[in-house]
């Protein structure tokens, strides 16, 4: 059993002219393996800030993020170690691949730098890994990420992130770049790996239907505040804060919409 | 200016091959092979009717040719786009019909953007960055409107930037300081400024969050409203385009599987693909569309 507590975290990003801007302001959570949390909110709400923080590529201003109780480490390889732990799942399986390298290599190479498992094992490992996230191993293993649909990119992206063994995945909006139709197939592989393998997952979005479809619990950030939280049907289906709602009524809702409408269409309203 | 043409709302299904009275364009038997190797037929007999002011949406996959078929009805597609058959006829407010594959390259010029206007994907990074909104805007009419003096071009400008929103304060701005979608909307309004009597939208609000989205559909709406342009909207986002079409054509591999009202796609879907696309999108306050957890 994992947990990753970030406690009271505050991020203030000095701009020059501008004075500070409040990224986070106070934000508290905790996950656990086979939690999925999910993250909403628009643009500049702190959502990514969360993420960077999670990363340590940004360090909070006041709080303290821990993993079983101990402080994230700041560098060396005790940040290595927690960031096998943790991994990230990005927006863009087209800029987070890369073009030159083959998908073997993609996927070797946190198996290689984590020591995973013995150089003679890599191959089977590989193999195993593309299979994991349902990719036919010997049609897509020396192939480049340009030959690849943006779905099956995606799914690369995801079997690199389980390379490690990580106990916790970031998911930063891991299914907006992707079509309509192929989003609820990403998100089923994310159910069953976090499932089979008892992940804590963090669910970064601005689309209120995956969040409430994919996560246990929601949180809604404005403006670096957390201004709702609570069980996802609860928060989706019965919005309290006044910006929950306006997300929600800016949401296509076609169930609503449809059930509503007497044959006057295209309002948009 | 087109005030006072009636929408044509919930116009049905259209059959056969003669134009209704109220139809903006008539796309006949229209196909484009990207002449590559393999040639890729990327639109395949395309058949269908425009009405006056209406939106139609254009909905599907990536790679099913929605953007080619918008773009070729326009002839902006380049080599190695190649249109193999098929007519477009624009039924001009003045009664004039335009064979739009039969207008040379000065014809073709005044077409477009004074009849037919487009919104880019991802418009917000179309704009010249080293260029204020205002001379952007100033642009159109300059080279579309010769005969308008700076005056009356400044005054036109001023009243595009009030109309979208954006307000005349802005006219001196440089794109990038404006957010997303404040730029968006110049985009609209760049549009908007020869009051086209069809506007291609592709994907025109895909980069932004909810909120900013839903205020330039409202905006997009209501424009339509005031103006009676039709728009053809082009998304892979079927429950936003259900809720802002009167029609949607369902595109698969360049052929359209089925043209129908919303309300008829949403209640009585016809086609098997059409019923796979309505459920694989996860539904904001319905059951269907679960992740399977």
């Amino acid at each position: 059993m994992t947990t990753l507590e970030f406690d009271a975290v505050t991020k203030v990003y000095s701009v020059r002219g501008a004075g500070h801007i409040t990224a986070l302001d106070d934000v508290s959570f905790t996950l656990t393996s086979g939690q999925t949390i999910g993250l909403v909110g628009q643009s500049g709400s702190g959502k990514s800030t969360i993420a960077k923080i999670l990363t340590q590529l940004e360090t909070p201003t006041s709080g303290e993020v821990r993993l079983d109780g101990q402080p994230i480490p700041r560098r060396g390889k005790g940040l290595r170690a927690y960031r096998q732990q943790l991994r990230m799942v990005f927006q863009d399986p087209f800029a987070s691949l890369n073009p030159y390298h083959s998908i073997r290599y993609h996927i070797q190479r946190p198996l290689r730098l984590d020591k995973v498992v013995p150089k003679a094992q890599e191959d089977s490992e590989v193999r195993r890994l593309l299979e994991r996230v349902r990719l036919d191993a010997d049609s897509v293993i020396d192939r480049r990420p340009h030959e690849l649909s943006g779905g099956q990119r995606q799914r690369v992206a995801i079997a690199r992130a389980l390379a490690s063994r990580p106990k916790l995945l970031v998911a930063d909006e891991p299914v907006s770049m992707l079509d309509v139709s192929i989003r609820l197939g990403i998100l089923n592989l994310l159910a069953d790996l976090q499932r089979e393998e008892g992940l804590g997952v963090l669910y970064i979005t601005h689309d209120l239907a995956t969040a409430r479809h994919f996560s246990d619990e929601i949180l809604v950030l404005n403006q670096g505040r957390v201004v709702e939280r609570g069980p996802a049907d609860d928060v989706i289906l019965r919005p309290q804060d006044p910006y929950t709602q306006a997300l929600r009524a800016a949401s296509p809702d076609p169930d609503h919409f449809f059930a509503t409408t007497t044959g006057h269409h295209g309002g948009a309203a | 200016m087109l005030r006072g043409i009636r929408p044509a709302y919930l116009s049905g299904i259209t059959k056969g091959t003669t134009p209704m009275r109220d139809t903006l364009l008539s796309v006949r038997d229209f196909s484009v092979v990207y002449d590559v190797d393999p040639p890729v037929a990327a639109v395949r007999n395309v058949s269908l009717d425009l009405q006056r002011g209406e939106i139609l949406g254009l909905a599907g996959e990536s790679g099913c040719g929605k953007t080619t078929l918008a773009y070729g009805v326009q002839r902006l597609l380049k080599a190695p786009a190649v249109i193999t058959s098929g007519s477009v006829t624009f039924h001009d407010a003045s009664g004039e019909d335009i064979d739009v594959n039969a207008l040379d390259p000065d014809a073709m010029r005044r077409f477009r953007w004074d009849k037919v206007s487009m919104v880019f994907q991802g418009a917000m990074n179309s704009l010249n960055p080293v260029a204020t909104i205002g001379a952007q805007l100033d642009d159109v009419f300059e080279v579309h409107r010769p005969g308008m003096t700076s005056a009356e071009r400044r005054a036109a400008v001023v009243e595009l930037l009030e109309i979208v929103k954006v307000g005349a304060q802005r006219y001196r701005s440089y794109p990038h300081e404006l957010s997303g979608g404040m730029r968006q909307r110049v985009m609209i309004a760049m549009a908007l400024a020869l009051r086209p009597q069809l506007m291609v939208m592709d994907e025109p609000t895909t980069a932004l969050d909810v909120l900013v989205q839903r205020e330039i559909l409202k905006q997009i709406s209501a424009l339509r409203h005031e103006f009676g342009f039709s728009v053809v909207f082009i998304t892979h986002d079927l429950p936003l385009l259900l809720e802002i079409s009167d029609r949607i054509a369902i595109m698969r591999d360049g052929r359209i599987v089925e043209l129908a009202t919303a309300e008829r796609i949403w209640n009585d879907p016809q086609d098997a693909y059409t019923k796979t696309l309505l459920e694989s999108f996860p539904r904001l306050t319905g059951e269907k569309g679960m992740v399977l957890r």
